[in-house]
């Protein structure tokens, strides 16, 4: 099968890769560029622990074929901390006890921290219907919900 | 190293340790948060081939043939194995956690639906997932069996041909060749007679769903065999590491010395990761055979399809008690649904596993359990989930029939519970089956749930309601868990008995790392077992490393699930440290030139007694462990522990729910649930009270929408998370959590479990709820799952939904 050359910044770096054209984003994710952080839960666009963030819009990585991803700027999670440390969500998480086995978690964060670009002062009933694209199986939500809110407060305030 | 001006910081230095009680932050989460957890599909090995699963379209066929030319042909694919090429290896069938068998490939012909069928090894996962489309099977349909009622009729197909005239059984006679156990418990002549001249009896038939755990990890492993040193390593996603080691030792041959399993980080295991499933044979079958590392990991519709089904159980409860509601008797009869292959996670002694603490918190004088095993055309079945072997069927039983009693007899469900608890002054309490109940104090529990909800006052707020024709209901349920599992002379796995394991070493400058028979799939082990060994060491928390997962480093230990890791592993951690402490106050008594016996221990150091400034620290003691010692004394300071349970332990609690029910739609909002837990000692209240809230949104997705049915070609309906239920942010309801304290008597610290909990009281409190909305209309027992269009079917039957 033909492979087209693909390119986008990844974290904010640039990446190139082969990629055969039904190849889905996670895979190059994962197998190609080798970031671990984001999972493969469901391929069915339903769990959400593949999420990334793609031209600042919170995307399924499951289910979008890489070369979608061809020119556009891609954040995982590993590009939530900077050179300050880690990102307001990620320290929120800790703070709150928002993770358990942590499978869910990276993708979590990542739509936490675009959910609040979008949504910065949200209600918890917003916070949950913003949210609700990514399952968790260990924590009943309840503490998640909990570092969403404490994030926000702390990005206000920065 | 001078200590003279800490002589009198001791509570400071408490606080520096953050031992037991201490809500500490978890170490783990370090690494998740930034993406750097190492799960099973993250392992990647130079020349590292994919493994597929063809599977069965069908239920019920004979295999005729098998053409793997076509996928051979595939460039890109290195082979492809079926059942006749594992035999001579002899694994084309496996033992199961429940003394059945299992056909790793199906042999000769398919017992469900999406069972492996053949293996295609390929360069990645695409050209694997086209391979298994090229392999050609052709098949004959043959009879499906799925309703276990009629699995042991004259006229039912035959499923397990390789069973047939081995009437004998792993557990008892088989009656019939669908037949797999039949298991008692209790007197049935005693119970039989007290029914017979009881004030009152009643009866309720339920049935409990076939569900399943679904971790958002699939299951999976890398098997990677080095040929030139007959060295196996596979990493797996395994909640019983040394289990599985054992038995790949025993099955392939290899010595157990030259076997390594890793259980990296798991995403969440729920008792769906304890057992043994094909695709792990068939990886380390593949990289034997090919010499390279083989990957498997299974995706979402093969996780639900074939990995490990919970329940399936057909039950009636019946109780005979006097008119006053004080139960006489017990009796429950169950027929257990297992699917194809009785591969049933259970200690080996229990067929049907702790359906023994079906009596409850309850006072029953004298009880009988009867279960039957059957086969049917399904997925095999039975894994305990989030559970210790069924004894969320047996709560769900006796609390479902302890309501029922209450209603027939007008008597309010919390009234009921009371006069039946066994009082605490009873305890430690023999059970009419068997079980000595450790502690408890039930009636304590039950009140502050009480008081805390304003009972009175919801159900006067009921009354209101149901005279306005609104639908409220009130579900409360008292309960008491087994767990830590378990005494070796009660509990087993293939022979192994259930005990575990700590191995702790002090290191010269003070900082310890402990190694531990058990595995975290979330729990927080790194966490909350540092927090035991810093109480008993005196040693801070966050200088002390919880290693666990690889058998080449870690002790000899029975793994993580039935709530086992705080009850059994915490247990050998405390004694391992006090072992540490003991040659510790040796060597204090040797720096201090004075006799052990007048040393006393004071948070981290030993204190000559009576006599201020005179005492060694912790770090000070570490350091001459390995410097300055006793003669004669060996140098390190370091002990390992096997811990053999003496008893279970019995954590319990008392869970109020209350919900509304919209009488047009049958949609259910749950408007509070309120959840109070007795552990015994809590090491850290906030990881205890987030596994309090997982357990009980687990609880909520099983009786609220959970449920995988066939239709009657055998067909699995909805297996893939666009049908089968996981609740969202945004059907889950707000939790409320409280506890008591009753430490365990027989557990060193006096821990006692919890995970388990919310998940085992929950089901049977949303049932409670939603069947006392409608139970001044008669309404006795409404099956799960409780989802919108089931509860609108039934108030159509009412006649409730007409508007006036």
């Amino acid at each position: 099968m033909a492979k087209h050359h693909i390119s986008f910044n990844l974290n904010g770096k640039p990446v190139e890769a082969l990629v055969e054209p039904r190849e889905l984003l996670v895979h190059t994710i994962r197998e190609n560029i080798q970031l671990t952080g984001t999972h493969i839960g469901c391929e069915t666009s339903h769990c959400g622990v593949c999420t990334v963030d793609l031209n600042g819009k919170s995307v399924k990585s499951c289910t979008l074929l890489a070369v979608q991803a061809d020119g556009g700027d891609v954040l995982t999670v590993e590009g939530l901390a900077s050179a300050e440390g880690l990102h307001a969500v990620q320290q929120a998480f800790v703070e709150e006890h928002g993770l358990q086995c942590g499978f869910c978690t990276p993708a979590m964060l990542v739509r936490a921290y675009r959910f609040l670009q979008d949504n910065p002062d949200p209600s918890e009933e917003e916070i949950r219907w913003g949210m609700s694209g990514n399952l968790c199986r260990c924590t009943g939500y309840q503490n998640i919900i909990k570092a969403v809110q404490s994030a926000a407060k702390k990005l206000q305030q920065a | 190293m001078d200590n003279a001006n800490d002589a009198n910081n001791a509570p400071e230095a408490e606080d520096q340790l953050k031992g037991v009680g201490c809500s500490r932050k978890r170490k783990e989460d370090a690494r998740f948060i930034q993406g750097k957890g190492n799960y099973v599909d993250d392992i990647k090995m130079p020349g590292m081939l994919f493994a597929d699963m063809v599977r069965s379209p069908y239920a019920h066929a004979r295999i005729k043939s098998i053409n793997k030319e076509k996928a051979l042909a595939l460039p890109g694919v290195h082979a492809v194995l079926t059942a006749d090429d594992l035999k001579p290896l002899n694994l084309h069938w496996m033992p199961t956690l429940a003394g059945d068998v299992q056909a790793v490939l199906a042999d000769e012909k398919v017992h469900f639906q999406y069972q492996e069928v053949a293996v295609v090894v390929a360069d990645n996962r695409y050209i694997a997932a086209d391979a298994i489309e090229l392999v050609e099977v052709e098949y004959e349909e043959l009879p499906v069996l799925v309703d276990a009622h009629k699995a042991m009729d004259e006229d039912a197909p035959v499923l397990r041909e390789d069973l047939v005239g081995k009437m004998d059984g792993a557990h008892s006679k088989r009656v019939h060749d669908n037949h797999i156990f039949n298991w008692q418990a209790g007197d049935k002549d005693a119970t039989d007679r007290v029914f017979e001249q009881a004030e009152v009896t009643v009866k309720q038939d339920m049935y409990y769903p076939r569900v399943h755990p679904s971790p958002l990890e699939t299951c999976g492993c890398v098997a990677s065999f080095d040929k030139v040193n007959e060295h196996l390593t596979v990493y797996i996603t395994s909640q019983a590491p040394h289990v599985v080691r054992t038995v790949v030792s025993m099955l392939s041959g290899i010595p157990e010395s030259k076997v390594r399993i890793v259980s990296p980080d798991i995403g969440g295991g729920f008792g769906n990761k304890v057992g043994v499933y094909p695709g792990y044979v068939v990886s380390i079958v593949a990289s034997i055979v090919l010499g390279v590392p083989v990957k498997w990991v299974e995706n979402r519709m093969e996780h639900l399809s074939t990995t490990a089904f919970a329940r399936d159980y057909h039950m009636t409860g019946e109780i005979a008690a006097d008119s006053e509601g004080h139960i006489k008797a017990l009796r429950v009869n169950v027929l257990a649904d297992h699917g194809a292959f009785d591969a049933c996670a259970d200690p080996s002694k229990f067929p049907a596993g702790l359906m023994h603490i079906c009596t409850g918190s309850y006072d029953v004088p004298v009880a009988h359990l009867n279960v039957d095993g059957v086969y049917t055309n399904k997925a095999p079945g039975g894994v305990a989930y989030r559970c210790s072997f069924r004894v969320t069927e047996a709560v769900y039983v006796i609390e479902r029939t302890m309501d029922v009693l209450a209603q027939k007899l007008g008597i309010d469900k919390a009234e009921i519970r009371r006069r039946n608890f066994i009082k605490a002054e009873q305890f430690p309490y023999e059970t009419a089956l068997g079980w000595e109940i450790d502690s408890g104090d039930y009636h304590t529990a039950l009140d502050k749930v009480l008081e805390a909800c304003d009972y009175e006052g919801l159900r006067r707020e009921q009354q209101e309601k149901r005279e306005k024709g609104e639908l409220m209901g009130i579900g409360l349920v008292t309960f008491t868990e087994i767990v830590g599992a378990g005494p070796t002379r009660n509990c087993d796995i293939l022979g192994v008995g259930m005990f575990d394991s700590a191995e702790i070493r002090v290191h010269p400058t003070g900082s310890v790392i402990a190694r531990m028979g058990t595995i975290t799939q979330g729990q927080g082990h790194q966490t909350t077992y540092a927090q035991i060994i810093a109480s008993e060491l005196g040693i801070p928390s966050d200088e002390i490393s919880i290693e666990e997962g690889d058998t080449d480093t870690a002790p000899y230990g029975l793994g993580t699930y039935g709530s086992r890791s705080t009850p059994v592993g915490g247990a050998a951690t405390a004694v391992a440290a006090r072992k540490i402490r003991a040659k510790a106050q040796k060597i204090a008594a040797h720096l201090l030139e004075v006799s052990e016996q007048d040393l006393e221990w004071d948070v981290d150091r030993f204190k000559v007694k009576g006599v201020p400034g005179q005492e060694k620290t912790m770090k000070e003691i570490a350091w001459a462990a390995y410097n300055d010692r006793p003669e004669g004394m060996e140098p390190g300071l370091e002990a390992v522990d096997y811990y053999d349970p003496p008893n279970f332990t019995y954590p319990f609690g008392t869970y109020l729910c209350v919900v509304d029910i919209d009488k047009y739609t049958g949609v259910t909002k749950v408007r509070r649930f309120y959840a109070l837990d007795d552990c015994g000692t809590r090491i850290n209240p906030m990881i205890i009270e987030g596994q309090i809230h997982g357990g009980l949104n687990e609880g909520f997705a099983v009786a609220m929408g959970q449920e995988l049915p066939f239709d009657e070609q055998g067909n699995i309906l909805g297996n893939t998370l666009m049908d089968y239920f996981i609740p969202t942010f945004v059907e889950t309801p707000t939790w409320e959590t409280d506890y008591t304290v009753t430490p365990s008597p027989h557990h060193p610290i006096g821990a006692k479990g919890v995970a388990e909990s919310p998940h085992v009281g929950s089901i049977p409190t949303f049932t409670s709820a939603i069947v006392d909305a409608f139970s001044h209309l008669g309404t006795t027992h409404l099956d799960m799952p409780h989802n919108a269009y089931r509860l609108w079917k039934h108030i159509r039957e009412l006649d409730l939904d007409k508007r006036s």
